[in-house]
């Protein structure tokens, strides 16, 4: 009896942590290359350090596809992989530092929790280039790269301004911070932009994945009259919820098209590939230098695409040319005088937001409604 | 009124998985079980249950397979802790990080695929009653069928002579087992049962309140559930009654937040956790009764013939 309760103990144990083990590393790199061939020269190797699974749609998906652009255009004179569902923390140190030690001479780092990790091993790694998403740490042979999401999002606006009978709009949002600040703010200036009347109702979930509580946040927006949403948390929940109750939300992060084919009013999409195509090649030319790049609209990082048949072929068109307007404009959206929602003037007439003053949002512009939360 | 209406709505629909799988649990927990791989259970029940659901078309078969799914994988906890004598508390969160992972894994190509139409839900006739149609007759029929199974499991626990032989078996099963009676055939019963109205509550997540699967979706409602079922002192009628009102006020915070009342998210998500368990400590401070309603042989395992 003792022996086999203690045999059944150890299988359960052995089975969760080798699930827990198997989860990790999908796609582990090659063992040390044999002998190389003497003519062919070495392909780079990249690495990828994913914080989500790759999936089928959101944040790491879009990432993912960004590596299998570099793949296609640099054919065998690259080798790329990928390490998913990693940890941001401790965990993460040990995989930038396994990657490295298979011989990855461009590393990755897909999200703001590596930036720490990223750092450390790339002071003891000076031959070896590294790239950290949204993040704000630089080195000689560390630098970070984002894209203008609020530029998606101020599309995401001016399609809502113009397809809202209610004229009110509704954000689900995750965390209070100036990146999702600046999504909310510019969803609604965009919306402003083609109908003064709109206001913009907000829910916080605190979560970035909680798809049921995405789903009960979407449901008393609507609840409370919002009928075009949008979020920032990772999930199609938002779509779909939506989708039954008959109002409208768009794709967030990657393509959404599919999941919510009535209330689907375009996708916010993120095109990696555009970057990694350019961080790439500046590492094969070996013009590899340390810098920050924001690219949004222009550059093709950002797109807000899919907008479907339904749409009105005029409304079809304020987007395109808002869309042309930020192609002109790069960063445009945040132009003044903007107001926050207590009447404070935020930006005089004219001047354009720096990223000083982007990193810096704490506030709601005016349109939407409610106070930003804090702790005071 | 109108909004009060939509509130309660909303209460019984977020309500209703947490009351289905606390349910479930106090059956076990009853029986003297305790599975702390609700977490688990409803994960697989979740994505076996979207599966079905989205290659037959069809959401009845969808919650079949999830509850069949679910008593399985409990099933297979019971035999596990029944019959092995494993340790109750640390097979249960086996149970949960097994569940975690191979739902991630048996589901990857299930994210993003999307069920037939959802259609708005009302019972005919009543729907139209005003206040009380909208409030409380457009939900899921799943919605009344956790109202029902509590009423059905608390008359089976107090008005059934099968129900006070479950009950004795987790005061004491060597009591029961001296009558006669099959305690670790009793026991593994139990435990299927609440495994498969766990797997009911993943499916219907994943079917009907969130329609769609991606790993880890659950989002700890087997952890709330299980907490539930405690501090409802293992009643059926306080687990419904909890579900509810940690529902209700999960949905209230939500609300005032879009009406900006100026409290921060922050404490507002914190809520339904305080409400809940500061309502059910006080229904529940008769510490003699708390005494009598807890299975005296909870989590002990049980060793027929020493």
């Amino acid at each position: 009896m003792k022996i086999r309760s203690l045999l059944s103990t150890i299988l359960a144990a052995v089975a969760a942590l080798g699930l827990a083990a198997c989860s990790e590393e999908k796609k582990p790199a090659a063992a040390p290359a044999a002998a190389p061939a003497p003519a062919k020269p070495e392909p780079l190797k990249i690495g990828f350090v994913y914080v989500g699974p790759v999936g089928d749609a959101g944040w790491t998906f879009a990432h993912d596809l960004g590596r299998k652009a570099i793949e296609a255009r640099f054919g065998d004179r690259i080798k790329t992989t990928y390490v998913e569902k990693v940890p941001e923390g401790p965990d993460a140190e040990r995989v930038i530092r396994d990657l490295v030690a298979q011989g990855n001479k461009l590393v990755f780092a897909t999200s703001f929790g590596f930036g720490d990790s990223m750092a450390k091993v790339a002071k003891d790694h000076p031959d070896v280039f590294f790239e950290h998403a949204t993040g704000f740490k630089t080195a000689p042979n560390l630098r970070v790269y984002e894209g203008r999401f609020y530029e998606d999002a101020y599309l995401a606006g001016v399609m809502a301004g113009l397809m809202t009978k209610t004229n009110t709009l509704g954000f689900v949002a995750s965390f209070p911070i100036p990146e999702v600040l600046r999504n909310i703010n510019a969803y609604t200036l965009g919306a402003q932009s083609v109908n003064p009347k709109v206001k913009t109702k907000v829910v916080w979930v605190s979560a970035w994945f909680d798809p049921p509580k995405e789903t009960e946040a979407a449901m008393s927006l609507i609840d409370q009259g919002a009928d075009v949403l949008l979020q920032n948390t990772d999930s199609t929940a938002v779509l779909q919820a939506a989708e039954k109750r008959g109002k409208y939300a768009f794709g967030w992060d990657s393509d959404m098209s599919a999941v919510a084919p009535k209330a689907h009013l375009g996708s916010c999409v993120l095109n990696w590939g555009v970057y990694y195509e350019k961080a790439v090649g500046e590492v094969l030319a070996k013009t590899w230098k340390t810098e920050e790049t924001k690219w949004g609209i222009k550059e093709g990082v950002n797109d807000f695409v899919k907008i479907p048949e339904f749409v009105p072929a005029e409304v079809k068109k304020k987007v395109e040319e808002a869309k042309a307007f930020l192609v002109a404009n790069p960063g445009a959206v945040f132009r003044g005088p903007i107001t926050d929602n207590t009447g404070k003037v935020v930006l005089q007439k004219d001047q354009v937001a720096d990223d000083k003053w982007k990193g810096e949002v704490n506030f709601y512009v005016k349109g939407v409604e409610g106070k930003v939360p804090s702790g005071k | 009124m109108n909004d009060l209406a939509l509130l309660l709505a909303a209460t019984l629909s977020a309500g209703t998985p947490l009351a289905l799988a606390g349910l479930g649990l106090c059956i076990n927990e009853r029986a003297g079980v305790v599975n702390l791989g609700a977490e688990g259970m409803m994960l697989v029940s979740a994505v076996t249950g979207f599966a079905v659901a989205f290659h037959t078309g069809s959401d009845l078969l969808g919650f079949a397979a999830g509850a069949a799914a679910g008593a399985l994988v409990a099933a297979g906890f019971g035999f596990l802790v029944i019959w092995l004598n494993t340790n109750q508390y640390a097979t249960g969160l086996a149970v949960s990080l097994f569940g975690g992972g191979i739902s991630a894994f048996a589901g990857i190509d299930y994210v993003g695929r999307q069920l037939t139409e959802r259609l708005e839900h009302a019972v005919p006739g009543l729907s139209r009653i005003p206040f009380l149609g909208p409030a409380l007759f457009r939900q899921h029929a799943l919605a009344y069928g956790a109202m029902a199974a509590a009423l059905a499991i608390a008359a089976f626990f107090y008005r059934t002579r099968a129900g006070l032989v479950l009950r004795a078996v987790g005061e004491s099963p060597d009591a029961a087992h001296a009558l006669g009676y099959p305690v670790r055939r009793i026991r593994l019963a139990a435990v299927a049962l609440g495994g498969a109205l766990c797997g009911l509550s993943g499916a219907y997540l994943s079917v009907i309140y969130t329609p769609l699967w991606v790993e880890g979706m659950v989002a700890g409602r087997g952890w709330i559930a299980l907490a539930l079922t405690t501090f409802a002192s293992w009643r059926p009628g306080r687990v419904l009654l909890g579900a509810y009102l940690f529902g209700g006020v999960t949905m209230l915070q939500f609300r005032l937040q879009a009406q900006g009342v100026q409290l921060p998210s922050e404490f507002l998500g914190m809520l339904p956790y305080l409400s809940t368990v500061v309502v059910l400590v006080l229904i529940s401070r008769n510490p003699l009764r708390i005494r009598l309603d807890m299975p005296a042989s909870l989590g002990k395992p049980f060793f027929p013939g020493t």
